[in-house]
C-alpha cells in the first residue's frame, strides 16, 4: 500500500513502520527553542500545582505532554504562553525562548510592533505583560479545546485573521487579506475567498479549528501550542487536524507541544513524550522508546487503558484508585497510592526524576529496563497487588 | 481475536429463550422543523432515513457516526422523546410509534426503558444529592414507598461500584467526572429497565474512567440481562464490550454488523476512514485516511444525490447517483461486487438481525482501487 496520498498533507505514518510509526527525527544536537527549568505554578498562596518540572523542544520537533486531567499540563504550558488563570502564578522556575537562528527580517523590523526581535533569547517569566503579549501570537502560537470562544462572533474569521496579520506582521489591509485567504488555503479550508467572509457560527467546530490554526501559524511562531486541540472533535477531523500540524512542522519548522489525555494521539504524532502526574514529570523520552518499554508505572498503566488499535473483545483495564488532591504534600512518591510495584523506600522520601539510558528520565526508585525487564524487586515483595483487572 | 464470549453469550440467550428482539426497528424516519430558515426555504429536514436496528436482551449494540449523524435522534425517538414520521418502534411486541400521547406517557413511566443522557453535569440538578438523584425516575412512577426507593437507590448505586454511604449526601458539585457518570448510570437503572440507551457516557472521561463506565456496562448485561445501546465515538472501548455496531452517516445507517468483523474488515468507505482515522499506540492500522479520503479539488459532487457519503467518498463513481440498498455481506470473504447496478433489493432484510449489512454499490470492489 504504497499509493502516495493525494491530501495536502503527508499521512502520519509509514505502513512498514515498526512499533508507533515514523516521526520525523530531530537531531539531538538541534538547539531547544523553549526551555522550561524548575517550573512551579501555585493556586493561591500555597496549592502547589506545578512541581519542578523541566523540559526543552528542540526546533521542530514535536512533544507531547500527557497525563490525566488535573495533573498539571495546561497550567504548564499556559505559563509558557504567560496566559495562567486568575489566582494562579508562576512561584518558581525558568522559561526561556531561545533565540531564532533563521529568522528573516521580515516583520521582525517592523518599528510599531512592539516586541522583542526574533534574535534575542526572552526570560519570559520576567518579562513585562505587554512584552509577553506580543510574544504570545507572534512567536508562540497557541490553539485550545473549544476553538469557538477564542473568536469574536461578531466579526468575520477572515477579518480576525487579517488584524493579527496586521498587528503581529504589520502588513497592509490588502496584504492581510491575500496572505489571509493563503493561509486559509494552507490549512486545509475549502473555497477560502468565501470563508473569508464568514462569521464563526457558521463554520462546524473541525473549520473553527482551522481558523485558529490558520491564526495561531499567521506570524509564523517557532512554537506551537496545542492544548486538548483535538479532544473535541470527531476521530476523522481530529486525524485531519493532526496531519495539518504535522505538515506545519515541516513547512515552518514549526515546533509542537501537544497537550492532550490520550497517549494514542501522542503515538501518532509525537517524537518525544513527557508524562506528568500529580504536578510532576513522571517520565520522559523518545515517544517511540517509551511506548515500547514505559520506564514508569503509571506510564505503564495509561498504556494499558489506552487504545491499542485491536477491535477485538477484551477486558477493559483501569487505573485503580484516584490521584492525590492537587499539591497535596506526600512524603514520598506521588504514584505511590497506585502503584502495584510500591515498597517501604517509596515513601519515606522524595523521589527524584532520574537520567535513564537513551534520553530518557523517569521519577521512579524501581524504573523497568529498556527491553521491558521487571522490577527484579517487585517479585521478591509477596502480597503486591498485581496490576490489571478492573476491580470495581 | 476473543469471539467465544460474545458466542457463549448468544448460547445462552438461545437457552433462556430470549432469542426474540427486545427492541426491532424498522425504516425509521425522523424530521425536524427547520429552525432557522436557510436560503428561504422552510422544508423540514430529514434527520433519520430507513433506520433498522435490533437489540436483544442481553446484548450490548454501539452506534457510532460522526456529530449531527442522528445518533442522539435515534436514542430519543426510541424512548418516545422524539415523534417518528415514518417506520415503526417494536419494543417488546409494542408498536411504540402507534401509542397516543398519555400511553407514550405511561409507557416512558415504567421506567422499562431508560435513556442515559449525554453530559452528566447539565442532566444532573446541582443542589439534589447523589441519593435524590438516583432516586429521581421513581417520583413518576409513584409506586413505591420512601423506604423502598432509598433501599433501591442504594442497590443501584452499589450495582455501579460507588458506595452510599460515602458519597451518597454529596452533591454533584462534590464527586468527580468519572463518579458523576456512574451516578448517571445508577439511575438509569434504578428502575430495573429492560433497555438502557445511554448517549455517549464516557466522551468527556479520560480512558481509565472510560473503561470503567464501560466495563460496568458490560457487567449490567450479564448479571441483570439488561439490553444496551451505547452511543460512543471511541471505537476502541466500544470493541471490548459491544456484540454489534451500527454506522451512521448523515441520518442513514450505512453498515452495520458484529463489531469485530466491521472494524477490522469495514465494508464501507465511511467505516474504514472511521477506524483508519481512530488514533491508537500500535500502528496496527491496514489503511491510512489520507488513502480514503476524496481527493482534494475534485468537482463537488451534486447536493442530495444518490449515496449520501458520495460528497466525501474517494470511490464515488457515476453508478453512486443512485442510492445504494442495505445488502447483507456474506461471511469474512471479500463480498462480490454487483457491476450490473442492480442492487441486491432488500435482501438484507432478515440477513441484518444478526448479519452484516452494509449500504454500498462498490462494497466489495473499493479496497482494489487502493492499488
Ligand atoms: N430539536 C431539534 N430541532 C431541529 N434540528 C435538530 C434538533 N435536534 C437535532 N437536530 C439536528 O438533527 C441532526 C441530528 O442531530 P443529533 O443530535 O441526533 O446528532 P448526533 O449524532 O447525536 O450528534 P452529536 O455527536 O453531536 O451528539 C443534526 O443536524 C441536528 O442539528
Ligand atoms: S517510586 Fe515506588 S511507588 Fe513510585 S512509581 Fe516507582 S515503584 Fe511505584
Ligand atoms: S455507494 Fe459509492 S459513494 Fe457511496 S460509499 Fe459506496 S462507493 Fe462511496
Ligand atoms: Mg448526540
Amino acid at each position: 500500500m504504497s499509493r502516495p496520498a493525494e491530501a495536502t498533507v503527508e499521512p502520519l505514518r509509514a505502513e512498514s513502520a515498526p512499533s508507533t510509526g515514523a516521526h520525523t527525527h530531530v537531531p539531538a544536537s538541534a538547539a531547544p527553542v523553549l526551555t522550561v527549568e524548575g517550573l512551579d505554578v501555585t493556586i493561591g498562596r500555597t496549592v502547589r500545582a506545578v512541581r519542578d518540572v523541566s523540559f526543552s523542544l528542540a526546533r521542530g520537533e514535536a512533544v507531547g505532554l500527557v497525563g490525566e486531567s488535573g495533573s498539571g499540563k495546561s497550567l504548564t504550558c499556559r505559563s509558557v504562553l504567560g496566559v495562567l488563570p486568575p489566582g494562579c502564578r508562576v512561584a518558581d522556575g525558568r522559561i526561556t525562548l531561545s533565540p531564532s537562528t533563521d529568522t528573516a527580517a521580515d516583520g521582525a523590523t517592523d518599528a510599531d510592533v512592539a516586541t522583542l526581535p526574533a534574535s534575542e533569547s526572552a526570560e519570559l517569566t520576567a518579562l513585562p505583560r505587554k512584552q509577553w503579549n506580543a510574544i504570545r501570537g507572534r512567536r508562540i502560537g497557541a490553539v485550545f479545546q473549544d476553538p469557538a470562544s477564542y473568536l469574536n462572533p461578531s466579526l468575520t474569521v477572515g477579518g480576525q485573521l487579517a488584524e493579527q496579520l496586521r498587528v503581529g506582521r504589520g502588513l497592509s489591509r490588502s496584504e492581510a487579506y491575500a496572505r489571509a485567504v493563503e493561509l486559509f488555503a494552507a490549512v486545509g479550508l475549502h473555497r477560502p475567498a468565501e470563508l473569508y467572509h464568514q462569521y464563526p457560527h457558521e463554520l462546524s467546530g473541525g473549520m473553527l479549528q482551522r481558523v485558529l490554526i490558520a491564526i495561531a501559524v499567521s506570524c509564523e511562531p517557532e512554537l506551537l501550542i496545542a492544548d486538548e486541540a483535538t479532544t473535541a472533535l470527531d476521530v476523522v477531523i481530529q486525524a485531519e487536524i493532526l496531519e495539518l500540524l504535522q505538515s506545519l512542522r515541516k513547512e515552518q519548522g514549526l515546533a509542537l507541544l501537544l497537550v492532550t489525555h490520550d497517549l494514542a494521539v501522542v503515538a501518532e504524532s509525537c517524537d518525544r513524550v513527557v508524562v506528568m502526574y500529580a504536578g510532576e514529570i513522571v517520565e520522559d523520552g523518545p515517544t517511540t522508546e517509551v511506548l515500547a518499554a514505559p520506564a514508569h508505572p503509571y506510564t505503564e498503566a495509561l498504556l494499558r487503558v489506552a487504545s491499542i488499535g485491536d477491535w477485538g473483545r477484551r477486558e477493559l483495564d483501569i487505573i485503580p484508585g484516584r490521584p492525590p488532591e492537587t499539591g497535596a504534600d506526600l512524603p514520598g512518591c506521588r504514584f505511590a497510592d497506585r502503584c502495584a510495584y510500591v515498597t517501604k523506600e517509596c515513601t519515606a522520601g522524595p523521589v527524584a526524576l532520574r537520567t535513564l539510558d537513551g534520553g530518557r528520565r523517569a521519577r521512579c526508585l524501581r524504573p523497568a529496563g529498556p527491553s521491558g525487564e521487571t522490577r527484579s524487586a517487585a517479585a521478591a515483595d509477596p502480597g503486591l497487588p498485581v496490576p490489571q483487572g478492573a476491580a470495581l | 481475536m476473543s469471539s467465544t464470549l460474545a458466542t457463549d453469550r448468544s448460547a445462552e440467550a438461545s437457552e433462556s429463550g430470549s432469542t426474540a428482539p427486545l427492541l426491532e426497528i424498522t425504516g425509521l424516519g425522523v424530521s425536524y422543523g427547520r429552525r432557522a430558515v436557510v436560503r428561504g426555504s422552510a422544508r423540514r429536514t430529514r434527520v433519520l432515513a430507513d433506520v433498522g436496528l435490533t437489540v436483544r436482551a442481553g446484548e450490548i449494540v454501539g452506534i457510532i457516526g460522526e456529530t449531527g449523524s442522528g445518533k442522539t435522534t435515534l436514542a430519543r425517538a426510541t424512548v418516545g422523546l422524539v415523534r417518528p414520521d415514518a417506520g415503526s418502534i417494536q419494543f417488546d411486541g409494542r408498536d411504540l410509534t402507534a401509542l397516543g400521547r398519555s400511553e407514550l406517557r405511561d409507557f416512558r413511566r415504567s421506567g422499562r426503558v431508560q435513556y442515559m443522557f449525554q453530559d452528566p453535569l447539565r442532566s444532573q440538578d446541582p443542589d439534589l444529592t447523589v441519593r435524590q438523584i438516583v432516586a429521581e425516575p421513581f417520583a413518576a412512577i409513584g409506586a413505591l414507598s420512601r423506604q423502598e426507593r432509598a433501599v433501591r437507590a442504594e442497590e443501584a448505586l452499589s450495582l455501579v461500584g460507588l458506595d452510599a454511604a460515602e458519597i451518597g449526601s454529596r452533591t454533584p458539585g462534590q464527586i468527580s467526572g468519572g463518579q458523576r457518570q456512574r451516578v448517571s448510570l445508577a439511575r438509569a437503572i434504578v428502575t430495573r429497565p429492560q433497555l438502557l440507551l445511554s448517549d455517549e457516557p464516557v466522551s468527556a472521561l479520560d480512558a481509565s474512567n472510560r473503561n470503567l463506565v464501560l466495563g460496568l456496562l458490560d457487567r449490567l448485561r450479564r448479571e441483570l440481562g439488561l439490553a444496551v445501546v451505547v452511543i460512543s465515538h471511541d471505537l476502541g472501548s466500544l470493541a471490548g464490550i459491544a456484540d454489534r455496531v451500527a454506522v451512521l452517516y448523515r441520518g442513514r445507517l450505512v453498515e452495520q454488523g458484529p463489531i469485530s468483523e466491521v472494524l477490522e474488515y469495514p465494508r464501507h468507505p465511511y467505516t474504514a476512514l472511521l477506524t483508519a482515522s481512530a488514533p491508537s499506540v500500535r500502528s496496527g492500522h491496514r489503511l491510512l485516511p489520507a488513502e480514503l479520503r476524496a481527493p482534494v479539488g475534485r468537482d463537488p459532487w451534486p447536493d442530495d444525490v444518490g449515496c449520501v457519503f458520495a460528497p466525501r467518498c474517494r470511490f464515488a463513481d457515476d453508478a453512486c447517483r443512485t442510492e445504494p440498498r442495505p445488502a447483507a455481506v456474506g461471511g469474512p470473504s471479500v463480498p462480490q461486487d454487483h457491476e450490473s447496478g442492480a442492487p441486491e433489493a432488500s435482501a438484507g432484510d432478515e440477513a441484518s438481525a444478526a448479519g452484516h449489512t452494509v449500504v454500498c454499490h462498490h462494497a466489495g470492489s473499493w479496497r482494489a482501487r487502493l492499488g
